[in-house]
């Protein structure tokens, strides 16, 4: 209350480099994403499935049920729902969190990477060209 | 207190067994028995499990390597590539129909059996509008390739299909350096790659 009564114009250009700040750095860790994402170009697309199923939507859904693909049955019945938790455990390795998938990929190593690639596929997965 | 059915079955099996090995000629055998027979059965379990685990990465790299060879046909024949390009672009999509062989033969060995292609595959089709644009695709498929079969060889049960797939990946860097001159680009962007 002091500061803002004190020095209102300041307070209101703090909070606004803050927010800039953040939104930039956000910015940042997508881009950081998106990069660490060429990982998964060699099988996945957002748009359509290729060799392994398409990533729009991903968020909120169960493994293993987006429609007119041919799942593992260890990733049908393995009950999943995706979110960033879900999908941190899953990249770190894929392998050991679902045994018996079909995604033959070592996994992401890098924990800030991976926080990195989840925001961008969470990002990604509800942007315009996800749209149904 | 009850006990539970599974913890009923666990314990018949391990009285049986005592029965049997007692039977069968006294205790001092019996821990070495125990140990032969436990030991090997668990070893096949996890055996054919491992097995079953590199047959399904073998098929998923196929996948792949059906879609490249889709890929490529689509860029052959979309008239867009000159006759020079053409060739180089054939020859590509020749080797990953030798990487399929290869993997299908792996896939045999292994008593497993290898997944057909696609009866169609998606494309960015709309976005093929000129040479340029065919070889911008072909490379980014072959650039995810290689990540691909990087990730893969680490998680083979068989060292043998490491090798193969180390192989393969190289064969594809080469693909994907050779479409990069083409775009102009600096063929060989790093040191390393993920
Ligand atoms: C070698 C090919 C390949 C690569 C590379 C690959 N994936 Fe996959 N992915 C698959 C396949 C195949 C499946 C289906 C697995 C199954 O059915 O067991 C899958 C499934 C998934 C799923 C579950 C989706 C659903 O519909 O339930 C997610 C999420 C996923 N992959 C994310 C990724 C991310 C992120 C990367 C990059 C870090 C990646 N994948 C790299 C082949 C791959």
């Amino acid at each position: 209350m002091f500061f803002r009564r004190k020095f209102p114009g300041q307070a209101t250009l703090l909070l606004t480099l803050l927010i800039c700040e953040s939104v930039l750095a956000a910015d940042a860790d997508r881009e950081a994403g998106k990069l660490a994402y060429n990982q998964c170009i060699g099988c996945h697309s957002f748009a359509y499935h290729r060799t392994g199923p398409k990533h729009c939507n991903l968020i909120g859904r169960i493994a293993g049920t987006a429609k007119n693909f041919e799942y593992s049955d260890a990733m049908h019945i393995s009950r999943v729902v995706w979110s960033r938790e879900t999908l941190n455990d899953f990249l770190a390795s894929p392998l050991t969190y679902m045994p018996g998938t079909s995604m033959g990929f070592i996994g992401v190593k890098n924990s800030d990477q991976r926080m990195n690639l989840v925001e961008y596929l969470v990002h990604q997965s509800e942007s315009d060209q996800c749209d149904p | 207190m009850s006990k539970q059915p599974s913890k009923l079955l666990f314990e018949t099996f391990i009285n049986s067994r005592r029965n049997f090995i007692q039977k069968a000629g006294g205790l001092s055998m019996s821990a070495a028995a125990i140990g032969l027979l436990s030991g090997t059965s668990i070893n096949a379990f996890a055996g054919e499990k491992a097995v079953a685990q590199d047959v399904r990465i073998l098929n998923t790299a196929i996948g792949a390597e059906h879609e490249a060879v889709a890929a490529y046909q689509l860029g052959a024949e979309s008239g867009l590539l000159e006759p020079d390009v053409l060739k180089v672009a054939v020859g590509f999509q020749g080797h990953h129909k030798e990487h399929i062989d290869a993997l299908s033969k792996a896939i045999r060995s292994l008593g497993g059996e290898a997944d057909d292609a696609k009866s169609n595959y998606q494309f960015p089709v709309e976005k093929l509008k000129k040479q340029r644009d065919v070889l911008a695709f072909a490379a980014g498929l072959e650039r995810g390739a290689v990540s691909a079969y990087a990730n893969a060889i680490p998680v083979f049960d068989n060292r043998d299909l490491s090798l193969a797939a180390a192989s393969i990946l190289a064969d594809e860097a080469m693909h994907w350096a050779v479409l990069r001159s083409a775009l102009g680009l600096d063929p060989v962007p790093g040191a390393f790659f993920s």
